[in-house]
């Protein structure tokens, strides 16, 4: 309930940030949202189980599930690039932002 | 065969890339290392297409992981068309980009060359958040090939672009954490039919399949491709028009016949909405202005055509949506690489700042008149064969509504090649050009600003894509049959099991 929760506030903020003029703000909201798709995957594999999945030292039963994390670590990753790559798209060429223009 | 090849389809192009990065060679050995590697997947997939033809299936387990655990790499008829037909693309765009020497820019090899990485691998891969990952792959040099070379705004085309992929490709992931949460896999495999049977599988399917629809530029989330590929440069649009959008289109028809195993109670929106992307489409197009934008409206016409061979999920729909796909990718890449020559040499591609082209550059009013007719759908073009079947698939499927839709769209379609061709290629040159060239009397000074000819190197990549849809329009069995092939091993998705199940 929790996660899901955090999720849905996540989500929310995200889509609001998005929807503002400016690239830096857009790139925000994205990055909200992005980590919102990551918990969602985390919670996937399901979330009351969080030993560590070594079989031998853990029971199978409460070991956590490694797929989703290892898919979370691959999205982070690509989501950071990219991010970074917005970051000097916003930086770079005019201002988009339309609020003075008249 | 030997299957543990089959990633090299992914790998080679990346290391290419790699080295090109690091040692930037100049001269000849950059333009052999950017083409060489396409160069060898067309034949490679040409010799898939033959291994494939009676619609055997092969699968490598990468890193020889077990069955069921591994990511596998598969080919089937489909797949190894779609690589063959990207293979061709990203040789002849290459080629163009050569042309234009848009290959010397620093890093633009290597970025095309992940660019064709990451595609063959979404092409290959049966595993869905692999397919996430080589779509990553197939984006992230674009986003770079976008910003680095194209007109003005294009910084502001790269910002959208930039934005509404990651956007999708969030959607995307949240689509395979649902997939994941409710199934407990992510391997296609594995998921075969198990949308049709479980609603919640059904939905996390659904949010990809929104995704991959917005990445195809379905209506109504199509505005991004409107905004954004004319603004690049021509080279950079037609491998954009004929990669990008194609592979979210294979991946729709994928899955749809693997997880959702073709079930009908969906199809209805898909006959909606891609009825919707062809009319709208087209009418975008009425209203613009310069050749590009026309053409890039076409496209998302043409994306409903397309995928409407999935929302029939007939026998002749599933095989005349495939047929369409490999023709729309080939004539889309001759339209926008010939349009591209005229712009490259004449500096626009605005309507109304052309015009008599025809005239002094007979090839290449032939190469695009044979394009433009077969994008119509005219005869003896591969594009009259690709609209035929639909419309046969879908009177067959009594889908009414649909069949009057694509033939009106078509000649709207027509009307709007027409205009490119009125605009650009028939009448005189603007008076602009006039002000600057005086009349024959002058003399001497005509000779200096004479319009400039446009240069082999830039007609023949168009100039072969157009005579591809020739050939495929006059030999249409050959493709036809690959194609049926291709649509049987969708609609009987057992030997894909099989071969990535063991």
């Amino acid at each position: 309930m929790t996660l899901a929760v955090t999720i849905a506030i996540m989500v929310a903020g995200g889509v609001y940030l998005m929807l503002q003029r400016g690239m830096v703000r857009i790139v925000l909201g994205l990055l909200l949202v992005g980590h919102a798709a990551n918990l969602l995957l985390m919670s996937a594999g399901g979330i009351f189980r969080r030993d560590q999945p070594l079989l031998g030292i853990n029971p199978p039963d409460w070991a956590a599930d490694p797929l989703p994390q290892a898919f979370v670590l691959t999205a982070i990753v690509i989501a950071f690039s990219i991010v970074i790559y917005m970051l000097t798209l916003a930086a770079s060429g005019s201002d988009d932002d339309t609020e003075d223009a008249s | 065969m030997n299957t543990a090849l089959l990633p090299m389809f992914a790998g080679v192009p990346l290391a290419v890339a790699g080295l090109l990065a690091v040692i930037t060679p100049r001269g000849w050995l950059r333009t052999a290392l950017f083409l060489g590697p396409s160069a060898l997947g067309l034949a490679a997939s040409s010799y898939l297409l033959w291994l494939t033809r009676d619609g055997e299936v092969y699968s490598h387990n990468v890193a020889l992981w077990a069955d069921g655990i591994s990511i596998p790499f598969v080919v089937d008829t489909f797949s190894a068309l779609m690589l063959w037909t990207t293979a061709l693309l990203v040789l002849v765009c290459s080629g163009f980009a050569v042309a234009v020497r848009d290959h010397m820019q620093p890093f633009f090899p290597a970025l095309v060359l992940v660019l064709y990485a990451g595609v063959s691998g979404a092409l290959l891969t049966g595993d869905l958040f692999n397919l996430f990952v080589f779509i990553e792959v197939m984006l992230l040099p674009s986003y770079g090939l976008l910003a680095m070379l194209g007109a003005l705004g294009r910084l502001r085309a790269g910002r959208i672009y930039v934005t509404v992929n990651l956007l999708t490709s969030t959607i995307f992931l949240a689509g395979v954490a649902l997939v994941y949460g409710a199934a407990g896999t992510v391997h296609i495999g594995e998921l075969a039919g198990q949308a049709s049977e479980s609603p919640m599988v059904a939905v996390g399917m659904g949010v990809i399949i929104l995704a991959l629809s917005i990445k195809a530029a379905v209506v109504p989330v199509h505005g991004w491709l409107a905004r954004t590929y004319p603004r690049a440069s021509p080279a950079v649009t037609a491998l954009f028009s004929g990669l990008h959008t194609k592979v979210a289109i294979y991946a729709i028809y994928r899955l749809y016949a693997m997880v959702f195993d073709g079930d009908s109670t969906y199809l209805w929106i898909g006959i909606v909405a891609f009825c919707a992307t062809m009319l709208i489409g087209v009418m975008g197009a009425v209203g613009e202005d310069t050749t590009r934008s026309i053409l890039v409206f076409h496209m998302i016409s043409q994306i409903g055509y397309i995928l409407l061979g999935v929302a029939l999920f007939t026998e002749i729909g599933l095989m005349a949506g495939i047929f369409y796909l490999i023709h729309h990718m080939i004539v889309k890449a001759s339209l926008f690489l010939s349009t591209g020559a005229i712009e490259h040499t004449h500096g626009t591609g605005a309507l109304d700042r052309l015009g008599g082209i025809a005239k002094r550059e007979p090839l290449l009013g032939l190469v695009f008149m044979g394009a433009a007719l077969s994008l119509a759908g005219l005869p003896p073009f591969s594009g009259f064969v690709a609209k035929l079947t639909l419309v046969i698939g879908a009177v067959d499927a009594q889908q009414w509504a649909a069949a009057i839709i694509m033939i009106v769209v078509s000649l709207i379609t027509l009307m709007s090649m027409l205009k490119i061709w009125g605009g650009v290629f028939w009448g005189k040159a603007p008076d602009t050009d006039a002000v600057h060239e005086p009349s024959d009397e002058s003399g001497s000074v005509a000779t200096a600003v004479a319009p400039p000819k446009i240069r082999a190197g830039l007609l023949l990549p168009g100039l072969i894509l157009t005579a591809t849809t020739l050939c495929i329009g006059l030999g249409a069995q050959v493709l036809l049959s690959l194609s049926a092939e291709a649509a049987q091993g969708l609609l009987d998705t057992s030997a894909y099991i099989e071969a990535v199940l063991g």
